[in-house]
């Protein structure tokens, strides 16, 4: 009696102590019978701001195999296999050797499904699901990729790839095989478009095998979609800025100058945003990475080029706000022959302000620019001269020049450069630098280097007559309320805004009006570079009285701002106000121009 | 006198309650063991419930004619019973097909049966026969010759000759009924010194062992002399020859030991006994079982994952999870709280029986009694005891839980048997 007793009583002990003081039975037996399967979430869908459907999903298939199974009843059929798949025997059996070698692929079991290939197409695959009963132990399981209904805007929405090991120890939410945005929008709002991921929870028997559902799935987790995203492109005025931008290294970048939504954000050369999916990802990427005209950098923010003649409006309103102008001071002009900086248009002399944005004069600038800077004089160890210089570079940066768009969506962006005083200390000296020494800053050469995305935010900020809100890609309001003045004040900008009108009326850009007596504003540059020709630019908005789009473009090595660039802006604006373009054969001229034979668009099949 | 008809007003229905209810309880946890998603039915007699259920609605009809024979049958039957059970012994080999290295299954049609099963049973009759006779009398060592030899016999069958180790070691069982009967405790102390230095001269090596054996026999040869010094210096010569001797005996024991293990024992067995001793430290190999099982019954919790939600011996994780491991899926679905509940069962049914056994009022029924109790309790230690990782893996079944027909009938048949001599215990007196 006392034997059974004191057995009993052993035994209850014993299983006290591993079922209530040892807790950790638990876990390793969910982690030896529980399978939890990742149930991925459909990625949010891309609209315009017009709600024209940009990016989707697409279904793609991975083939799985279960290596015992697939020899179990009869040998493998490779050869058929291969046939089906499309694929050389060697591509086989070096990827076999893969799956089964454990040291490159931890988790293997002769159980359970390996992954053979992934991102197959429909088209790839039909071939095997019709043939799959001839392959034992062969499944093929579907996950989505992204697809594009338009061959355009690839920079700007970016794509998506398989995470890598930073990803995965950054953030909890991935594992390895997952995919994530890479770049672009697809990058910046990964965290809205991925959606949360749901799981399965399947029980495995002794040898791998799924047996079915834990607790008839009571405990699975639903996924949740990812949010659509609408952004403030318009895509027919995406595509109308590739299309003129064909055969020509450049960017153009407009935006509706009272939101500071970005309408456009085209960069050329590009590629159609397809060849970035599922399997031609690695190959294309390779293509456009070896490609001499740099396709993957976003010339509309991240180029810096000198502003050249389009700097002069911003001079304008410097000079005027901190005195040493008033729109009725006029200078000098002695053409080709003004020193220190010559002249390169022929017009009257002096010139006041008006005269010298249209004819965009640049004894003028240099004039004005001295006169501004030395208002003070020099003072003791140029410090009166110093002082007026900051009140420059901080009159210029107000208006988002010199740093990036620290409260913007837009990825990838370069900062420009507003020479500092501290920059020309180091060069000249403290004392060995005067207004003469800096005159190129006058006329948008020397020092001064700008973004496109810079450049047309600049020419909305005048638009809108000294405020901008910062330029961004997402609909969203909380962005309408980045809302920045300039140190210039308002009463400076109708007369700027005026010099602009002519110079699309009598200057420069006279051969580009607007049809239906559509006003505009504009100035354009020609910038002098080391690479060859020089670069186009072309600043502007529309309509003068009710500004609607400000365009920045520029096209490298073309020329004259007035030829190359000026057109581009000017149907940029016809399009956006008028929804056609009547100039046809302008467009097509400038859209059929190559001036540089290296630029080539990578495209994919089916588009 | 009582007649046959109200054997039902004078059978312990208390030890019948806990046997449906173990049967009962065994049959939902064979269920929860072995259901799966394909199943439909828990009534169908392709799987293992189905099945289950008729091996206990079997079990039910063999208890009900059992309690219908006359008690005197089964006295006059014993040593017939046992007679043929030896020859069944002997010829099973030649007809069982192997079974996991084992050659005590026979095939009948559809079913399997396992003569060992039922051995147990003849057995114990055979020997409350030869015990309870009024000649047998427990003077010497020599009147257990006989007894030792109806045991040992079907014993050495099973074990040599069907190789079938654990329903071998259960006839060890009765030597609790030995005990009871007058059989010296030292028998039983030897048995447990025995274990003891098997052990130690595997795991600490045998020099350590045959050192603890001449500390052991120092310490009691000491204490002898301090007695007899106590004693007004009477001195005991022949008890420290005693002793002198059982360490000598002892010693080669030991040497021994080593050899047997490497030499007698089979290489599974070695390596059970190896795991079990933290030899060998194999979760993947020979420990799998007991380490596979540890965790389904730890992963129970408290009160356990619920009926049939066991996820760890369901998907067999658990070797012979319906059959002797069963009591994890127990531990597992039912939590600490009901394998404690089934402990306590199991422990009042074998206090019951030695109970019954104690009230009979002639020697058979009491011997057989008592050999009864010590099966179920031997069967109790060593299966649980297994399960839990305190004992080497042994494969005997758990009384009514697990699976299987040769087993649950074999111990219907004992329990109604010891029910049947029971509810005529008034009439034996006269």
């Amino acid at each position: 009696m006392a034997i059974a007793i004191a057995v009993v009583l052993v035994f209850i002990i014993r299983l006290f102590y591993l079922q209530v003081v040892d807790d950790s039975a638990r876990d390793r037996a969910e982690s030896i019978s529980l399978v939890k399967q990742t149930i991925y979430p459909p990625r949010g869908l891309i609209y315009d701001r017009h709600g024209e459907l940009l990016v989707y999903n697409q279904p793609v298939y991975e083939v799985l195999l279960v290596v015992r199974d697939m020899t179990r009843d009869q040998p493998f059929d490779t050869l058929a296999f291969c046939r089906t798949l499309q694929i050389e025997r060697s591509v086989f059996e070096q990827r076999m050797a893969d799956i089964t070698d454990r040291s490159k692929n931890r988790g293997y079991s002769r159980f359970r499904p390996q992954v053979f290939m992934t991102q197959l197409n429909a088209s790839d695959i039909a071939p095997l699901q019709e043939a799959l009963y001839k392959f034992p132990g062969v499944s093929v399981r579907k996950r989505t990729l992204r697809d594009y209904t338009y061959a355009a805007a690839a920079q700007v929405l970016g794509s998506i790839g398989e995470v890598n090991q930073r990803d995965i120890d950054n953030d909890n939410y991935y594992q390895s095989g997952d995919y994530s945005g890479r770049d672009g929008i697809e990058r910046t709002y990964e965290r809205e478009l991925r959606g949360e991921k749901g799981v399965e929870i399947l029980m495995r028997d002794n040898r791998g095998c799924i047996q079915g559902p834990f607790k008839n799935g009571e405990e699975d987790l639903l996924p949740l979609a990812g949010n659509n995203l609408t952004i403030t492109l318009d895509i027919r005025l995406q595509m109308l800025a590739e299309e003129l931008l064909q055969g020509k290294i450049g960017s153009v970048v407009a935006i509706e100058p009272q939101t500071g939504e970005v309408l456009t954000l085209a960069s050329n050369p590009t590629w159609d945003p397809a060849v970035l999916i599922g399997r031609r990802r690695s190959k294309s990427y390779q293509q456009l990475l070896s490609d001499p005209t740099k396709p993957l950098m976003n010339r509309a923010t991240q180029a810096q080029y000198s502003p050249g003649s389009t700097f002069k409006t911003l001079q304008s309103l410097v000079c005027l706000q901190e005195g040493g102008i008033t729109e009725h001071t006029s200078y000098p002009c002695s053409g080709p022959g003004s020193t220190p900086i010559k002249c390169t248009h022929h017009h009257g002399s002096p010139v006041t302000l008006l005269n010298a944005i249209e004819q965009s004069c640049n004894p003028y600038y240099w004039q004005a620019y001295r006169d501004m800077l030395e208002k003070n004089g020099y003072g003791k160890n140029n410090a009166a001269f110093r002082a007026r210089y900051q009140l420059w570079v901080d009159d210029v940066r107000s208006f988002g020049l010199g740093s990036r768009f620290a409260d913007s969506d837009i990825a990838d962006q370069s900062a420009g450069s507003i020479p500092t005083a501290a920059l020309y200390d180091k060069i000249y000296g403290k004392t060995g630098w005067r207004a003469i020494t800096i005159r190129s800053n006058s006329i948008g050469q020397g020092e001064v280097l700008v973004t496109p995305l810079q450049l047309c935010n600049l020419a909305a900020t005048i638009a809108n007559e000294g405020y901008y809100v910062t330029p961004h890609l997402i609909k969203s309001d909380s962005l309408l309320d980045n809302v920045h003045h300039t140190a210039v004040e308002q009463r400076y900008f109708p007369v700027v805004k005026q010099g602009m009108a002519r110079v699309m009326t009598n200057g420069t850009g006279r051969w580009y009006q607007l049809p239906d007596s559509i006003t505009s504003a504009g100035k354009t540059g020609t910038v002098q570079n080391h690479a060859g020709k020089d670069h186009a630019i072309f600043i502007g908005f529309a309509p003068v009285e009710n500004p609607q789009i400000a365009v920045a473009v520029v096209v490298e090595n073309a020329g004259f701002g007035a030829t190359w660039a000026a057109p581009v802006a000017s149907l940029m604006m016809e399009q956006y106000l008028t929804d056609t373009i009547r100039r046809k054969p302008l467009k097509e001229k400038i859209a059929g121009s190559v001036l540089n034979t290296q630029v080539r668009k990578l495209t994919g099949e089916g588009h | 006198m009582p007649s046959r008809n109200n054997i039902f007003r004078q059978v312990d229905w208390f030890t019948i309650g806990l046997f449906l209810a173990l049967v009962i309880f065994g049959w939902m946890n064979v269920l929860g063991a072995s259901y799966n998603f394909d199943q439909t039915s828990a009534f169908d007699f392709a799987y293992r419930s189905g099945k289950q259920l008729v091996w206990i609605g079997t079990s039910l009809l063999l208890g009900m004619v059992i309690l219908m024979l006359d008690w005197r049958v089964i006295d006059l039957s014993a040593y017939i019973l046992y007679g043929i059970m030896l020859v069944l012994l002997l010829v099973t080999p030649l007809l069982a097909h192997d079974v996991k290295g084992s050659l005590s299954w026979i095939q009948f049609g559809p079913v399997s049966l396992q003569p060992a099963e039922f051995a147990k049973y003849t057995t114990a009759l055979a020997l409350a026969k030869y015990m309870g006779s009024y000649d047998f009398r427990m003077r010497s060592w020599r009147d257990l010759l006989v007894p030792f030899a109806l045991m040992v016999v079907p014993m050495g069958i099973i074990m040599v000759l069907q190789k079938e180790t654990g329903s071998a070691l259960v006839f060890t069982a009765f030597l609790l009924m030995f005990y009871r009967q007058g059989m010296s405790g030292y028998v039983l102390l030897a048995g447990v010194a025995a274990v003891g230095l098997f052990i130690l001269a595997l795991k600490a090596g045998t020099i350590a062992a045959l050192v603890t054996v001449a500390v052991v026999a120092l310490v009691v040869i000491g204490w002898y002399l301090w007695q007899g010094w106590r004693d007004n210096r009477k001195w005991h010569p022949q008890k420290i020859f005693i002793v002198l001797g059982i360490a000598v005996l002892s010693a080669g024991y030991c040497a021994v030991c080593g050899y047997a293990f490497e030499h007698v024992l089979q290489p599974h067995q070695r390596v059970r006994i190896e795991v079990l001793l933290g030899m060998t430290d194999d979760p993947q190999g020979a420990g799998y079982n007991v380490a596979q099982s540890k965790i389904a019954i730890g992963s129970g919790g408290l009160i356990g994952k619920g009926f049939k939600q066991g996820t760890h011996t369901k998907m067999n994780f658990v070797p012979e999870q319906a059959t002797d491991f069963i009591f994890c899926t127990v531990g597992e679905e039912w939590g600490f709280v009901g394998s404690s509940l089934l402990l306590i069962a199991y422990l009042a049914l074998i206090l019951r029986l030695i109970v019954i056994a104690e009230r009979q009022k002639d020697m058979f029924s009491l011997i057989y009694g008592y050999c009864v109790a010590g099966i179920f309790l031997f069967h109790l230690t060593v299966n649980v005891g297994m399960v839990l990782g305190l004992m080497p893996v042994i494969g005997i079944p758990l009384p009514f839980l697990s699976y299987g027909g040769s087993s649950l009938w074999g111990f219907s048949i004992l329990l109604f048997t010891l029910l049947r001599l029971d509810a005529s215990r008034f009439e034996k007196m006269r």
